[in-house]
């Protein structure tokens, strides 16, 4: 029984490891011998001429330095939003507070898919549609985000706040000298959540931007795989494409992979 | 008094950047798109003009009632969406509760490796599910050696259930429902449909693992060891005593399934783009095909409203049994 547990471990393991090891051999690989040997670990001769190509022939510089534009600006909004907003609603005594809470609620539930073509509406009648403003702006905060930071301050004692409080320190002098310095865990979290959201979205950019020098790197792989390059050539070049999609993620993962793994039942059954 | 006014605007102060951002960008584009779904607006200048023709309830009675192509799409996407749903949520449960049940206590090398997936671009992953699955690829390799010729994956518009049977019955292709044969309703996903079933169920079949592992970890060991003592097999063990634990979570997992299923676009868009013959149309591909595309934006976020009541009806139906079983 022991054994057979091991051998499914094992089989599985292959199933879900194996995808990505031919996705990074076979990005070193030349077309021909891609197209030969696809399942083949090693590449033969091994090449960097799929990198050289999707950075010289394709805009590949553009879209590396967007996405990092946009990653790290929506992280850093939805770091300080989600966690100003989840503070006052475990925190604050405001009117309209548990109606407010309500309704973050009931938009974690709209599907995102729904909002393709009325968010383009409403970038377009603002005269946002089409610049960096439109790419960023409408992910800055999130309502998941709020609900994670609000569950996480309302598990942290309140008598340092307290304290604080009869100090004279105003609400956001209590927030950001007491409270933040101690949300560390939950703001890691949440940092990550957002990396690798903002860092992986690509539907949001269908609908926000349709100037290439605009696309970030998922919107730009897409393009590259369905409209100029489209059919079942210079797999080696859209396979480095997608490499370097992962890797940022695939590090950061890495790095902290227990944040990652937070109780998947929380946020579920709370709501 | 006074604190309390300013509490009360403190706390508003707080919330006010994420109202601003959710409530311009989520609920005002709500109001927006179901003016526009009652409109016959193209696309040009502001859909609040006073030249743009309303249409009233014509862009969903194009979906429902009207024959034409509207109607023959949105339908054909439906049955696509409905054939997709049926595979990947019962197999992707089933495969996050082996891979939970096969992992538990075990290194976390293992439920690292399971996860993985999950976190990646999906656009990137469907790139290297392109490459897995293109002609000579990595899946027509592994058949070939067991002596099976691979199709062709992404321009295959056979239907599974075609396949198996061979030529329709005459009955079947001269009649049919709301504007598709009972044929096209009834021939399976296609095998182009297949390939995006697969990578589905491999990608999210992790995070569906970590919700059974952390529901196998709640159960107390003496409930197991009870069982044992009174003689049960480990069958017995699983089927009376584990699954029966896990049936909250098995809700849970079920209903995320069917709710996440219906939102499927990334890799249509990246993979397929609804071909070949349409057998790839999702209701989410569709409205984005019909608005950007066809510039058909009342149909397009008609499409999204049907949709979106999908989804909602599936979310009120998971949050009230839960409730019920808190309770």
């Amino acid at each position: 029984m022991k054994a057979m547990r091991g051998i499914l471990l094992a089989v599985f393991s292959v199933v879900f490891v194996y995808p990505f090891v031919i996705q990074v051999a076979n990005s070193f690989k030349t077309d021909p011998d891609a197209a030969a040997n696809p399942l083949s670990p090693i590449p033969h001769p091994a090449t960097l001429s799929a990198f050289e190509r999707v950075f010289l022939g394709t805009d590949m510089p553009v879209w590396l330095a967007n996405s990092l534009l946009v990653t790290v600006v929506v992280t850093l909004g939805r770091v300080l939003l989600d966690s100003m907003a989840g503070y006052a609603l475990a925190r604050l005594r405001f009117r309209g507070r548990s109606g407010l809470f309500a309704a973050v609620i009931a938009v974690m539930a709209v599907p995102g898919v729904v909002l393709f073509i009325p968010k383009f509406l409403v970038l377009n009648q603002l005269g946002m549609y089409d610049s960096y403003l439109a790419l960023i702006l409408p992910l800055v905060a999130d309502a998941t985000g709020v609900f994670i930071m609000k569950q996480f301050f309302e598990s942290i004692p309140g008598s340092v706040e307290e304290a604080a409080r009869i100090d004279g320190a105003g609400p956001f002098r209590v927030f950001w000298s007491v409270v933040l310095p101690m949300s560390r865990p939950a703001l890691i979290t949440l940092t990550i959540l957002s990396f690798q959201g903002s860092w992986n979205e690509f539907p949001h950019t269908l609908v926000a931007v349709q100037d290439p020098a605009l696309f970030t790197l998922p919107r730009g792989l897409a393009d590259l795989v369905s409209g100029s390059l489209g059919g079942g050539t210079q797999f080696p070049l859209k396979l480095a494409a997608a490499l370097l999609a992962t890797v940022p993620v695939a590090v950061i993962f890495v790095v902290f992979q227990r944040h990652f793994i937070r109780d998947p039942n929380q946020g579920a059954e709370k709501g | 008094m006074r604190s309390r006014t300013r509490e009360n605007l403190a706390g508003w102060l707080f919330v006010a950047p994420v109202v601003a951002i959710l409530g311009l960008f989520l609920l005002l584009p709500i109001l927006m798109a179901l003016w526009v779904s009652l409109t016959g607006w193209n696309g040009q200048g502001s859909p609040f003009r006073a030249g743009v023709p309303f249409v009233g309830g014509d862009n969903y009675a194009r979906l429902f009632t009207e024959d034409g192509l509207a109607r023959e799409n949105f339908m054909t996407s439906l049955r696509n969406n409905v054939y997709y749903v049926a595979a990947v949520v019962p197999l992707q449960t089933a495969l996050a509760l082996f891979l939970a049940l096969v992992v538990n206590r075990r290194r976390a090398f293992f439920r690292t490796a399971f996860y993985f997936p999950s976190v990646t671009s999906s656009v990137a992953i469907s790139v290297v599910f392109l490459f897995i699955f293109s002609n000579s690829g990595a899946v027509n390799q592994l058949l070939a050696l067991a002596g099976v010729r691979g199709p062709q994956w992404f321009s295959d518009p056979r239907g599974v259930i075609q396949l198996l049977i061979g030529e329709p019955p005459a009955a079947l292709t001269e009649h049919g429902l709301l504007g598709l044969t009972w044929w096209d309703w009834l021939a399976g996903p296609s095998v182009a449909m297949c390939a995006i079933i697969v990578l589905v169920v491999w990608t999210t079949s992790g995070t569906f693992m970590l919700m059974f592992l952390a529901a196998l970890q709640n159960i107390p060991k003496a409930l197991d060891e009870a069982a044992m003592l009174d003689g049960a097999t480990r069958w017995q063990r699983f089927r009376r005593v584990t699954l029966p634990m896990l049936k909250p979570t098995m809700f849970l997992v079920l209903t995320l399934g069917l709710i996440g299923t219906w939102q499927v676009f990334d890799q249509i868009y990246v993979m397929s783009q609804g071909d070949p013959a349409k057998t790839t149309l999702t209701p989410a591909f569709l409205s984005y095909r019909t608005a950007f595309r066809d510039f058909d934006y009342g149909a397009g976020t008609a499409i999204s409203f049907v949709l979106f009541l999908i989804i909602v009806v599936l979310t009120l139906v998971q949050r009230w049994v839960m409730r019920e079983r808190k309770a």
